[in-house]
């Protein structure tokens, strides 16, 4: 496990925030999803030695939970929402619209190993129907339209990355 | 006669121009002054101004909170344990989110407050994981409160000590459901416990007396402190106290959140006053109106219901007040607060499809009715709209349904029930039609539920 040193740093403090270690399992889970990008075998053996637990304990955590991967996916997360309040305003014209801006399907990771979109369940915004999430931002409104906006949006930055990197 | 006007107590300041989310916009607004006079006050006397205020639970199953707190456990020398439930998950419902994010103080001075109350010294916000920036902004509004000792070791200088963490859940539905979410704060799957014996005020977070309540809940324990059980009683209808947050949602003109005294607006005032109304071309044809898990209301129907005298009134959906006791009288419920509607260019059977999906997906899969039948819904809904119905199939879909309605451990059966039992009897004629009708590909301009 190659945790930075400020990740390993909020392992401990939040282990604090518990009278009983195990608690600590979905805080750490996501603190080393949000640091190595998925939970890997050796990340939920981890967790378990540092919590005292079977790494079973930790498996049947990361496996219930929709939101902890097992697999990494691309350098950037469209989830858009599936339910009611934002089906009935066009949630699925606008996933399939990302699908198709990035050339993906639905849960896989696009060719350039960029973006995954994925279909959520209700992300309690359906005032603003239908909404999006891309990575910790919530998008309103996100129509067609404005669904290839965004999707311009990433590709410009993704451009931007690769050329600072190149560079 | 116009609608009433909304009465903004718990969004008092929210999307006000100025108004932020921190310590020191919240003290210019007189922030933690409640709080302050709630302390100089015997514990006991607060519980009794929650308990004369009536004020019930506002996260879908109305309980009353007082009655909530008479039955916390508080001789068994374990600590009590308060946590916050802001996994706002229920389909239809979005107003906990903006309390988190343009108010957090609000709920921090109500958690503290209560907290108080029940001598409870450590709290837990637990927070649905689709929040990142309703955690950071929670975490930086407690520590700005700790900073200032308005919580931490020694709460005002009174040396009454009380913590407050913030917890994040990882998108399961389930962690709405209270004892769901106290197995999932032990860091383990959120399988929700067998009540009784599991009863959080008794055995809840690590088998000790445990407070769960909503967060719109607690906003309110905050204004029923600084008004007065009695003088808050009088807001909203006689046993439908208070303001409600109503969250509105699908084919309306202006969807969005209104705060309104409890039973004071009806549901066609809202629809069509408030909400102005169906989309051009648009007719309502059905609404939910109180979270996805609520029985649907089909226009057109109408409603017996019965006087205290005895006699009976009828009722059309339009005149439905939006309390919690009328709601259940006409077979549905206040829920979460969250009406969805839809209009005539909707497909009941995709529609139910829709939901099917979601609640199979989110069945925590530790009863059989539930898991297999919450799947078997969806199966069968999916299949009607993409690959065929068959004349026989609203019959079968009530008879799965009749089958998990309490014959589980929690309330999720029912709240996969109910919209599969309400559909098919409401939309009967749709589901029957169905049969009649070979799938078809859908032109650019149909909506796709499923």
């Amino acid at each position: 496990m190659n945790l930075q040193p400020a990740t390993l740093q909020k392992i401990d403090e939040v282990i604090t925030h518990y009278p009983v270690k195990r608690s600590a399992t979905l805080p750490l889970l996501h603190l080393i999803q949000e640091d190595a990008g998925h939970i890997s075998d050796a990340a939920i053996e981890w967790v378990a030695a540092k919590l005292e637990l079977q790494p079973i304990n930790v498996y049947e955590v990361v496996t219930f939970y929709p939101m902890f991967r097992r697999q990494p996916i691309g350098r950037r997360h469209v989830k858009v929402c599936r339910t009611l309040s934002c089906a009935l305003l066009g949630g699925y014209k606008t996933c399939a619209t990302f699908e198709a801006e990035f050339n993906t399907h639905r849960g896989e990771v696009s060719p350039d190993g960029e973006v995954t979109v994925e279909f959520v369940e209700c992300l309690a915004s359906c005032g603003t129907a239908p909404v999006v999430m891309i990575d910790d931002t919530l998008h309103e409104k996100v129509d067609c339209a404005r669904a290839k906006a965004l999707a311009a949006q990433i590709k410009a930055e993704a451009k931007q990355n690769n050329v600072a990197s190149s560079g | 006669m116009p609608a009433a006007a909304q009465r903004r107590i718990i969004f008092a300041h929210i999307d006000e121009p100025g108004y932020t989310n921190d310590l020191a916009c919240y003290l210019q607004h007189g922030g933690y002054a409640v709080l302050r006079r709630s302390m100089a006050r015997p514990p006991a006397e607060l519980i009794d101004e929650v308990k004369k205020s009536g004020l019930r639970g506002r996260g879908g199953a109305g309980f009353p909170c007082g009655v909530k707190w008479s039955l916390v456990d508080r001789k068994s020398g374990k600590p009590i344990y308060l946590i916050v439930n802001a996994d706002e998950s229920e389909p239809g419902t979005f107003k906990d989110r903006y309390i988190i994010h343009q108010d957090p103080h609000q709920l921090i001075e109500g958690v503290m407050i209560s907290c108080f109350a029940n001598n409870v010294k450590q709290a837990y916000i637990y927070i649905r994981g689709e929040f990142p920036e309703g955690a950071r902004i929670l975490e930086r509004a407690i520590a700005e409160a700790r900073a200032a000792g308005f919580c931490g070791p020694n709460v005002l200088g009174t040396g009454y000590a009380c913590e407050i963490y913030v917890h994040r859940g990882a998108g399961a539905y389930i962690c709405g459901e209270e004892t769901g979410l106290i197995e999932s704060l032990e860091g383990k799957r959120p399988y929700p416990r067998i009540k009784p014996p599991f009863f959080p005020a008794v055995l809840g977070l690590y088998q000790c007396p445990t407070i769960v309540n909503n967060v719109e809940t607690l906003c309110h324990v905050k204004y029923i402190a600084d008004v007065g059980g009695d003088a808050y009683a009088k807001i909203g209808t006689p046993n439908n106290t208070g303001t409600r947050l109503l969250c509105v949602s699908g084919h309306v003109q202006k969807p969005g959140y209104y705060e309104y005294e409890v039973g004071k607006i009806t549901l066609g005032e809202l629809l069509y006053e408030v909400c102005g109304g169906p989309l051009p071309g648009r007719k309502f044809k059905a609404i939910i109106p109180g979270g996805s898990s609520a029985k649907i209301l089909r226009m057109g129907e109408t409603f017996a219901l019965k006087n205290k005298d005895g006699t009976t009134r009828q009722l059309a959906v339009e005149d439905i007040p939006m309390d919690f006791d009328t709601l259940a009288a006409c077979g549905t419920m206040g829920g979460s607060g969250g009406v969805i509607v839809m209009d005539d260019s909707v497909n009941m059977v995709e529609a139910l499809a829709n939901l099917n999906a979601f609640y199979a997906h989110e069945s925590c899969g530790q009863c059989t009715p539930c898991r297999e039948g919450s799947l078997w819904m969806k199966k069968i809904t999916t299949r009607m709209v993409h690959a065929g119905a068959r004349s026989e199939d609203g019959a079968l879909l009530k008879s799965v349904a009749d089958q998990i309605a309490g014959r589980t451990i929690c309330a999720f059966g029912e709240a996969c029930a109910w919209p599969t039992q309400s559909f098919v009897a409401k939309f009967g004629d749709e589901f029957k039609g169905a049969a009649e009708t070979k799938p078809s590909t859908k032109s650019d301009h149909a909506i796709e539920l499923v």
